[in-house]
């Protein structure tokens, strides 16, 4: 806090000094009104806002106080403008040179502040973006000029800061959007000068805490940290990145206030490249080395240091994040927390390093720093549960180009889903199913009717034989999504799974740390081996797999977080082989409640047929000798694959037409008519629901607004072909939908129910006796039925009659009621 | 010699500035000298010759592996002083360098600010001392004056700069007429052939800076010593990836102004100035070491390293395929010798020898979308106890140029830092020692595993384990998130039973004799080999993992037959993962015998060598009993 010019202030006198100098103070005050409004640093920087509400009303922009805006840095003193010799005038801000025009332009640079404030003001009032989707916009009429409803929250709010989206700015005007990138510490002081303005002349009553402040967003010139160059220094740049670490505060000195101690004369001196000039002489007693600094009457400035990490998905493969160091200043402190991924637009500073004067030679070597202008958190709307515009990746125009002559081919989705993990063998129609999984439905929120959001994620479950490759596919689908997660059910609790709270070593506060599933919104979590889990870590996943939230009810912490994730799902039998004579449930061992939340259950059985081993047998050996190019291919393929699930994920909403709706219909009303026959269920609504998710999907894959009846047919024949793996019945043969609904098949349950039958017709064929033998009982059960019983079979068939209160089972007896 | 042409180089360009491609040509001369026959071997390298012998601003080459990567850096590319006695401005540069000179006008408009990286470099971890010793003699051998006179140091700066004046001119003539052929004869050979003698030993003794031991350097390796080095990246950025082995030719830069600006700490001075105080002292330890313990260097040029065996040609020239051809002759007879050899070791297991050598020629070489292909990991279980494995991973050692032992004891998987950790108090990565260079052999020696239980670090470890061989990745942790570094690490895991970790391929070792002492049989073997056997040895591993390899359409046909056939007769003992292994097998079998393309025959070895293992290891199947 101190100076190294100034001299120490004894604590003592500098208290006895305030009532003296409040006066003094005010004088100064209004004397400061009267210079102009230029004047960045009035010194009304640590008056409480309540201490000056109580003087007479104000408002106006000569009445509402200028704040400093540190953000900004002081323009006259960069060091290379070489203000003195060629300019004897102190203020240079607005300095003039003899241009082509003779217009007057700020020095070093082509900015008039006339015309740039006049195209402001311009830009303010006429512009209109009817295609706005911004979330900020909430509540906007597009169709009046936007910036212009946003003064008049301003001035209902009295929030005094003006966001402004630097491609707003462009679009209307490319010339300003250039002067603003090139010299934002010249242009936007500008732009506040002309935002007040017109401010006052429109809400001339409306009473703000300091003159609004314009802070630009979005610049367009650099998105990546890695792109950083010294041709950015001193201009606006956006960068996203990653919170990493964030300082304590730390109050930096604006303007010392100097006093002298003979004749209380005081003197204010602004701080000038980081260090204040001491005066040494005073200008009204010509006393020399009688000023004495007074620290609680200087004025400060809040800053915190911020360190940000590259983003990891910016980042080229094999490299370390690079990081930025990031300062804040006054309101934008403590705006962020570590681990927040953050659009950071400001200036890219870059100072040299302090030249000691005691040492001849110096580093070469600047440090560099950006100075926050705006602040934009990417991963708010996780919490708000808006769309996700965050993760919209800037596609070029010849991106799209190809991608949507991709689309326009008829074979796309054979395509797409055999470019999807090529060193599998076959499987087509899993790699279709992930494929359908990968695009995901259409997000559809009913929460205004009150039915709540409707999940647009598709499931999937793999099952079958140890080395069927099952990990490799949940590898490469982990790799292929921006989002992606890969956990192990054998080494995954719930709470690494969900989120757990942590007390932050540094700050000593509790922080809610997520888990994978958290992680992934909006992705992939990919879980292998499914079947190890713990029962808790997967009763976790029942809300998240329909819900798609979870909640969190730790140390004090109760919140409800999105969790939008598709699960990809890896289980091994129960026995180490697959056995075909036993249901998918019974060979997992996995509860059907969470089964049913699948939408495709697949089966990656060995085939075991000859014509399928030579196909592998090629497949492989060409893997192991495929020369370079064709490698170079393939991996194009990905890239491009990548892009297209982006592109489609962002851009393509697609909605069932009429046909569409009418073949679902039909579908749906075909399933359930298959079970009616035999007298079972074949079909619930949530079947239905996934044959939706899974032809949208499937229109996605063809970049189309509509679902159409070919999108159902797939999602059809698709669900159709995982349900012939999953839920066929191994004593009938038939597809039984209550295999994976209910757990049971329902010739299962149909069996059981007779046994319990008969089991209770032989009881009351005894007559009357209130207490049996449980093992003479089975024996007699074992006798009389024509079928073989198993003691389980026993067991349910007395667990059954037990539930109709016919009878209970105490230790070996059971007694009738 | 040639080094001083570095300073007397950049300064006069510079100066001028009128030439804007005087970079270009610095790098194109640098390169075109270092391209010529044996001139790289003049050049002291760091890893050899202690720091403190080096001349500052010399040229120097350091073979290491990139560590971290810091954040680029903005520095002075051409800057203006103002002579304080006759005023005059003077234009200067600042690449390759890491202090201006004095009374830099900061204000000057002819300023320049150019971009630059640093990499934080260490020695090549694990190299095994074979390969440094020979390095350094072969190093030794050429250039017996790179180092100088310890007397040197103690003159002043001016008189170095006169020797800088005068010595480009002595030097030029000798330089055009072919120095290189003779390099004994040195112009100011002023005691450093008694240097050498008296230098040689003590350096190999007594690493180069035994004091940074204290220090913590960063090396992925616990023990391991040697120079790190902060290299200065002028040009390609974008090439370089991290673990990267690389070897750099640069100027050598430990200006003491570095470390006393690192180390000054006048308070006064650092409150107002907002950047230097964000830094944590961590953070600046790690950034700003002392330079006479982590030396600056600025590349003019980095040769990748496809291996660090000396004893290869390093360079892919044509006397490189030379000496492939010459060595491919005898390929066979080495293999043989070799295959002899380790079955002595593997106490007269023949099987496990053979599958031994194919596991230490192993290398991947490619990936396919998430499968990395040409792994082999070797699980040998049913190693003897006691001392065995130690004596068999010196063994190893001994023919191998990186390698590490990671015993698995409960303690050392509980405690140790295998996942390299980015630590954002000092802004670095904290190496770990799964943090290796390609082809490192990693010797995990699972035989020293007691019951106990593993902490989360533990189970941490052990994951990262079994990632490493399954997918030959290791996901650093950058605590927000991680992040995945491909590798290409040869894992041999020696275990009682079969490993808990996943492998390639698992084989029992079956011992034909069991010597009463382990220690003295193992030695005796050893020492029966001579010096010029071991490099044949060395020589031939290195190499046979650089050969190309291709399948003709028609062996590619019998496999595919043959796999159906083998399928049919019993389609579940034979899966795709086995003919995955399989085809490895054959190739890394075709390989070692200098084959470059498979023939039915080494297809069929590589079948029955997978035969006879799969009926030894179903043998202990059965007599266990226990195993899955």
């Amino acid at each position: 806090m101190s100076s190294p010019t100034s001299t120490p202030v004894g604590s003592k006198r500098s208290r006895d000094d305030i009532p003296v100098t409040r006066k003094f103070y005010r004088n100064r005050l209004s004397e400061s009104y009267l210079q102009s409004y230029v004047d960045m640093s009035s010194p009304l920087m640590y008056g409480t806002p309540s201490s000056r509400v109580e003087g007479t009303p104000r408002s106006g922009v000569r009445g509402t106080p200028v704040r400093q805006r540190p953000d900004l840095g002081s323009a006259r003193k960069a060091p290379q403008v070489d203000l003195h010799t060629e300019l004897p005038s102190a203020d240079g801000a607005v300095a003039s040179e003899q241009a082509a025009g003779q217009k007057l332009v700020i020095w070093g640079t082509d900015v008039n502040v006339g015309t740039c404030k006049e195209k402001f003001q311009r830009f303010l009032q006429r512009f209109i973006d009817p295609t706005s989707n911004e979330d900020e916009n909430a509540g906007l009429d597009l169709n009046e000029p936007l910036y212009m409803q946003k003064l008049e929250e301003i001035s209902v709010i009295g929030e005094p800061v003006l966001n402004v989206n630097c491609s707003h700015v462009q679009s209307f005007d490319a010339d300003l959007y250039r002067q603003l990138i090139s010299y934002p510490q010249e242009v936007i002081p500008t732009f506040d000068m002309a935002v007040n303005e017109l401010f006052f002349e429109r809400f001339p009553d409306s009473i703000l805490e300091h003159q609004i402040q314009v802070r630009p967003y979005n610049a367009l010139k650099t998105r990546n940290m890695r792109s950083l160059n010294p041709e950015d220094i001193d201009q606006m740049i956006t960068i996203s990145g990653m919170v990493i670490r964030t300082s304590q505060l730390i109050p930096e000195m604006q303007e010392a206030f100097f006093q002298c101690q003979v004749c209380a004369f005081s003197t204010r001196v602004e701080v000038d490249r980081g260090r204040i000039a001491e005066p040494a002489v005073c200008r009204n007693c010509n006393t020399t080395h009688s000023l004495a600094l007074i620290h609680n009457r200087s004025a400060f400035s809040d800053k915190q240091m911020i360190k940000v990490q590259e983003s990891p998905d910016d980042m080229p493969a094999g490299q370390t994040p690079h990081t930025t160091i990031v300062y804040a200043h006054n309101d934008l402190v403590d705006k962020v927390q570590p681990g927040d991924r953050i659009n950071i637009t400001g200036i890219y500073r870059a100072v040299p390093m302090r030249e000691n004067p005691r040492q001849s030679t110096v580093k070469s070597v600047y440090k560099t720093h950006i100075d926050v202008i705006h602040f934009r958190k990417t991963d708010e709307k996780r919490l708000h549960g808006l769309d996700e515009d965050s993760d919209q990746k800037l596609f070029t125009e010849e991106r799209v180009q190809t991608l949507k002559e991709l689309a326009a081919k008829p074979d796309v989705y054979e395509r797409l889903s055999s470019a999807l993990a090529p060193s599998i063998y076959e499987q087509e129609d899993i790699k279709k199913g992930i494929l359908l999984q990968l695009f995901g439905g259409t997000r559809k929120d009913f929460s205004q009717t009150g039915r709540g959001n409707f999940r647009a994620e598709v499931n999937i479950l793999l099952c079958g034989d140890p080395g069927t490759s099952k990990s490799q596919l949940l590898q490469y689908v982990f790799n292929l999504v921006p989002r992606g997660q890969y956990t192990s059910g054998k080494g995954s609790s719930a709470v690494g799974l969900t989120a757990y709270v942590m007390k932050d070593p540094e700050t000593k506060q509790l922080v809610l740390q997520t888990g994978a599933l958290v992680l992934s919104d909006n992705g992939i979590c990919c879980i292998d081996e499914f079947d190890k889990m713990s029962d808790s870590t997967r009763s976790v996943l029942h809300e998240v797999m329909e819900q798609q939230t979870l909640s969190i009810a730790k140390a004090g912490i109760i919140c409800q977080l999105n969790a939008r994730t598709s699960v990809l799902a890896a289980a091994n039998p129960v026995e180490s082989q697959w056995n075909p004579k036993k249901t998918t449930i019974e060979n997992i061992q996995l509860p059907h409640t969470l089964l049913s939340r699948f939408d495709l259950i697949f089966l990656m059985l060995d085939p075991q047929d000859e014509a399928y081993d030579r196909r592998l047998a090629h497949h492989l050996v060409a893997l192991y000798y495929q020369s370079e190019e064709q490698i170079e291919e393939e991996f194009l393929d990905m890239a491009v694959l990548k892009d297209y699930i982006a592109y489609a994920r962002t851009y393509i909403n697609p909605r069932l037409n009429e046909e569409a709706s009418q073949a679902l219909i039909e579908a749906y009303v075909d399933m359930r008519k298959i079970g009616s026959g035999r007298g079972m269920v074949s079909a619930y609504p949530r079947q239905l629901e996934s044959l939706i998710r899974l032809a949208e999907a499937h229109a996605k894959v063809r970049f189309s607004d509509k679902v159409e009846t070919v999108d159902v047919e797939e999602a059809k024949r698709l669900h159709r072909e995982a349900l012939k793996q999953s839920a066929t019945d191994p004593r009938t043969g038939f597809v039984d939908i209550s295999i994976l609904t209910t757990g049971m098949s329902a010739t299962a349950r149909k069996r059981k129910e007779e046994v319990a039958q008969a089991l209770k017709k032989m009881i009351q064929s005894r007559g009357k006796t209130p207490a049996m033998k449980y093992q003479q009982l089975f024996d007699d059960l074992r006798g009389q039925s024509e079928a073989a019983i198993t003691k389980d079979m026993f067991e349910e068939a007395l667990r059954a009659l037990a539930d109709e209160d016919y009878l209970t089972v105490t230790g070996k007896t059971v007694r009738l009621l | 010699m040639r080094m001083w042409f570095v300073c007397r180089f950049c300064c006069p360009a510079a100066q001028s500035n009128s030439n804007p491609e005087w970079e270009a040509k610095v790098l194109e001369y640098f390169k075109g000298q270092l391209r010529e026959k044996e001139s790289h071997s003049w050049v002291p390298s760091l890893n050899d010759v202690p720091l403190h012998y080096l001349k500052p601003n010399s040229l120097v080459k350091f073979r290491c592996l990139v560590q971290d990567m810091f954040d680029p850096e903005f520095y002075m590319g051409v800057y203006e002083t103002v002579d304080p006695s006759t005023k005059a401005n003077v234009l200067r540069c600042g690449k390759y360098k890491d202090v201006t000179e004095c009374g830099v006008d900061l204000n000057s408009r002819n300023t320049v600010t150019a971009e630059r990286q640093t990499f934080y470099c260490v020695p090549i971890p694990g190299e095994s001392p074979w390969a440094k010793e020979i390095s350094f003699l072969s190093a030794a051998r050429v250039v017996p004056s790179t180092s100088y006179v310890p007397s040197r140091q103690k003159r002043s700066y001016e008189e170095d700069d006169d020797d800088m004046d005068t010595q480009p001119q002595k030097q030029r003539e000798p330089h055009t007429g072919g120095m290189g052929e003779t390099p004994q004869i040195q112009p100011h050979g002023n005691g450093d052939s008694k240097r050498q003698e008296t230098e040689a030993p003590s350096s190999q003794t007594t690493a180069p800076s035994d004091c940074s031991s204290h220090l913590d350097l960063n090396f992925p390796l616990p023990g391991e010593r040697g120079p790190a080095c902060l290299v200065k990246v002028y040009e390609g950025l974008d090439s370089f990836k991290l673990n990267d082995t690389l070897e750099i030719y640069g100027i050598l830069s430990v200006n003491p102004v570095l470390t006393v600006l690192g180390e000054e700490k006048d308070p006064s001075l650092l409150l107002l100035n907002p950047t230097e105080s964000m830094e944590t002292p961590e953070e600046q330890r790690a950034h700003d070491p002392p330079a006479s313990l982590v030396p600056r260097l600025h590349m003019l040029y980095a040769r990748p390293l496809q291996h660090n065996n000396p004893l290869l040609p390093s360079a892919p020239t044509e006397d490189q395929s030379a000496f492939v051809s010459s060595f491919l002759v005898e390929m066979a007879s080495v293999r043989a010798e070799l295959l002899a050899y380790l079955t002595h070791v593997l106490l007269g297991d023949g099987l496990a020898a053979e599958y031994l050598l194919l596991h230490l020629i192993s290398n991947v070489y490619t990936r396919r979308d998430v499968l990395p292909l040409g792994k082999f990991t070797l699980n040998l279980s049913g190693c003897p106890l006691n001392s065995y494995t130690e004596r068999l991973y010196q063994i190893v050692q001994q023919l191998v140029p990186c390698s590490y032992r990671l015993s698995m004891s409960l303690h050392t998987m509980n405690s140790m830092r295998l996942v390299p950790k980015k630590d954002y108090v000092a802004n670095r990565l904290v190496s770990g020692a799964l943090q290796l260079a390609r082809n490192t052999s990693l010797f995990l020696d699972e035989t020293q595993l007691e019951q106990g239980q593993l902490d989360s670090s533990g189970v941490r470890n052990i994951t990262a384990l079994g990632n490493l061989i399954s997918w030959q990745k290791v996901d650093y942790d950058f605590s927000y998130h991680q992040m995945e570094f491909p590798c290409n690490i040869n894992v041999l895991v020696t275990s009682e039973g079969r490993s808990l970790l996943p492998s390639d391929c698992q084989v029992p070792l079956q011992p034909q004799v069991t010597p009463p002492n382990m220690e003295e049989y193992l030695t005796t073997i050893h020492m029966a080999q001579f010096t010029s056997q071991i490099n044949k040895f060395r020589v031939y591993l290195s190499l046979a993992r650089t050969l190309d390899y291709s399948i003709s359409d028609e062996v590619t046909k019998a496999v595919e037959d043959d796999f159906v056939d083998m399928r049919k007769d019993d389609p579940q003992s034979v899966t795709a993962e086995d003919l995955h292994r399989m085809l490895v097998v054959a190739r890394l079998l075709s390989l070692s015998l200098g084959q470059t393309t498979l023939s039915r025959d080494g297809w069929m070895r590589a079948k029955h060598i997978d035969m006879l293992r799969r009926s030894r290891t179903e043998q202990q199947k059965s007599l266990n009993g226990n195993e899955p």
